[in-house]
């Protein structure tokens, strides 16, 4: 039997497919996230520096692991649907870029609510700051031209050629901030080398995929709402039970 | 024998920009007070001192080299774009990647190399060495057409927009932001005693980079906003 490998390819297949597949993503993610908060408010030991004031990692890291990873994953889906022109890809792209620019904020906002008791300021020029920041910058940009551009076609190609050039800049400003930070005056703040407890291990852990659900779980109720726009003259969506009414 | 070789290409393109806007000498030269004056709020808004400001200057002049190569950007394809010659442009048999080149070096001779000459009057301001004022001219020679290749990219993406000046600067100056580190960076170091080398050699690579990739990259968003 042959396997049609692009049926779901067609905005119009995926768009059943995603909605039968979101609550199996939203929902181990609501759950993961009670679990992850729950060993990391009451389970996970204070800690022997830092006291209370740690606990902001169990969402301060996972949000940025996941932040440059969307945007990787972004990129990807816009060079796929810049070299084979399908629809469906530029569209998954525009609809992780929220996500991304979304945790990339929530990063540099809990940085700033941690670094406050830890280091005495909301922000310092850190090379981790600022290329986080600048990350942020690329997201907005990317969601800018999108949006700025009318005909959805040209707004794909566009935003993907975008992606694709930031997502080959993005080594290069990371180092580059990175030895700009060491020129001037020497990373003042490192994280220390101490091992982490179990329990804070597995709340991390956790967390981290519970973002990652949510992350997919979002894309796919966004892109669900982009094909009901992008598509609203089509046959298909006419005959579809579900948007007649 | 009418057909052109790659050079002659190139040379016709950049010679016809330049005669443009020699027709048209206020575009150019608002650039360049566009910087001098931004150079020159400066020390007014942080004050005089000597000292202070000979630690700013690479930073203040290379921020303010961004910003002028910004608000030139638009200009690049918009033009050519209004009267139909871009599309004329993109159906001849020729190479638009080269052609796109040609316009990146007619619009960093008009944009970038002003920025270059003037800037040792604006380091006199600024009390810099001559040390430091070489390096920094040396950098800007260096680092302006990465700014104008890097810019044709966006500037092509936004062809046509509303609004794009400022869409224009969103997309393209946090691409930039590693040509500003090594460009300031490499007066920093003539300051604190350093070699600069490194820096410009960094430098030197980006511009070889950029001059590989961004003609065809901008060409192909070219071919995205002409569609």
């Amino acid at each position: 039997m042959a396997i049609n490998w692009f049926k779901y390819s067609a905005p119009s297949t995926f768009y059943g497919l995603a909605g039968k597949l979101i609550p199996w993503f939203a929902w181990p993610a609501a759950v993961l996230f009670g679990i992850g908060f729950y060993i990391g408010f009451f389970v996970a030991p204070t800690d022997a520096v830092q006291s209370e004031a740690y606990r902001i990692i169990f969402i301060h890291v996972p949000v940025s692991i996941l932040s440059m990873f969307i945007y990787l994953i972004m990129a990807g889906y816009a060079a796929l649907g810049l070299i084979f022109k399908t629809r469906l890809s530029a569209m998954m792209a525009s609809a992780l870029a929220p996500t991304g620019a979304l945790f990339a904020f929530i990063s540099l906002w809990t940085g700033a609510l941690w670094g406050k008791p830890m280091w005495g300021a909301w922000w310092v020029w850190d090379a981790r700051l600022t290329s986080e920041l600048i990350l942020l910058f690329l997201y907005l940009g990317f969601i800018a031209l999108q949006a700025s551009i009318e005909d959805p076609r040209r707004a794909d190609r566009a935003s993907a050629l975008l992606a694709i050039v930031g997502s080959v800049n993005v080594p290069i400003i990371y180092y580059s901030v990175q030895w700009w930070n060491t020129l001037h005056q020497g990373s003042s703040i490192k994280f220390s080398g101490t091992s982490m407890h179990v329990a804070m291990q597995q709340s991390m852990f956790i967390m981290l995929v519970a973002c990652w659900l949510y992350a997919i779980a979002i894309a796919l109720s966004r892109v669900r709402s982009i094909i009901l726009e992008r598509e609203s003259n089509t046959q298909w969506l006419k005959e579809l039970g579900e948007v007649r009414s | 024998m009418n057909r052109l070789s790659l050079i002659d290409l190139l040379l016709l393109v950049i010679r016809r920009d330049l005669l443009l806007a020699m027709r048209r000498r206020a575009d150019v030269l608002t650039t360049l007070i566009f910087f001098v004056m931004v150079v020159s709020l400066f020390p007014l808004g942080v004050g005089p001192e000597a000292d202070m400001l000979r630690k700013m200057a690479g930073g203040v002049l290379w921020v303010a080299a961004l910003l002028a190569s910004m608000l030139s950007l638009p200009r690049m394809f918009s033009a050519d774009h209004l009267d139909g010659t871009l599309e004329q442009i993109m159906l001849a048999p020729q190479s638009l990647t080269v052609m796109v080149l040609g316009k990146i070096v007619a619009h960093w001779m008009l944009s970038g190399l002003p920025l270059v000459l003037i800037a040792p009057v604006l380091g006199l301001q600024f009390d810099m060495s001559p040390a430091a004022i070489w390096t920094l001219m040396l950098a800007l020679l260096l680092g302006t057409p990465v700014l104008s290749m890097i810019g044709a990219v966006g500037a092509a993406l936004t062809l046509g927009l509303r609004g794009g000046g400022v869409l224009v600067s969103l997309l393209v100056l946090p691409l930039t932001i590693p040509v500003l580190i090594f460009g300031a960076g490499a007066v920093e170091a003539v300051n604190s005693g350093i070699d600069a080398v490194s820096n410009l050699a960094l430098l030197g690579a980006f511009l070889l980079f950029a001059l590989v990739f961004t003609p065809f990259v901008a060409a192909q968003a070219l071919r995205i906003s002409m569609e």
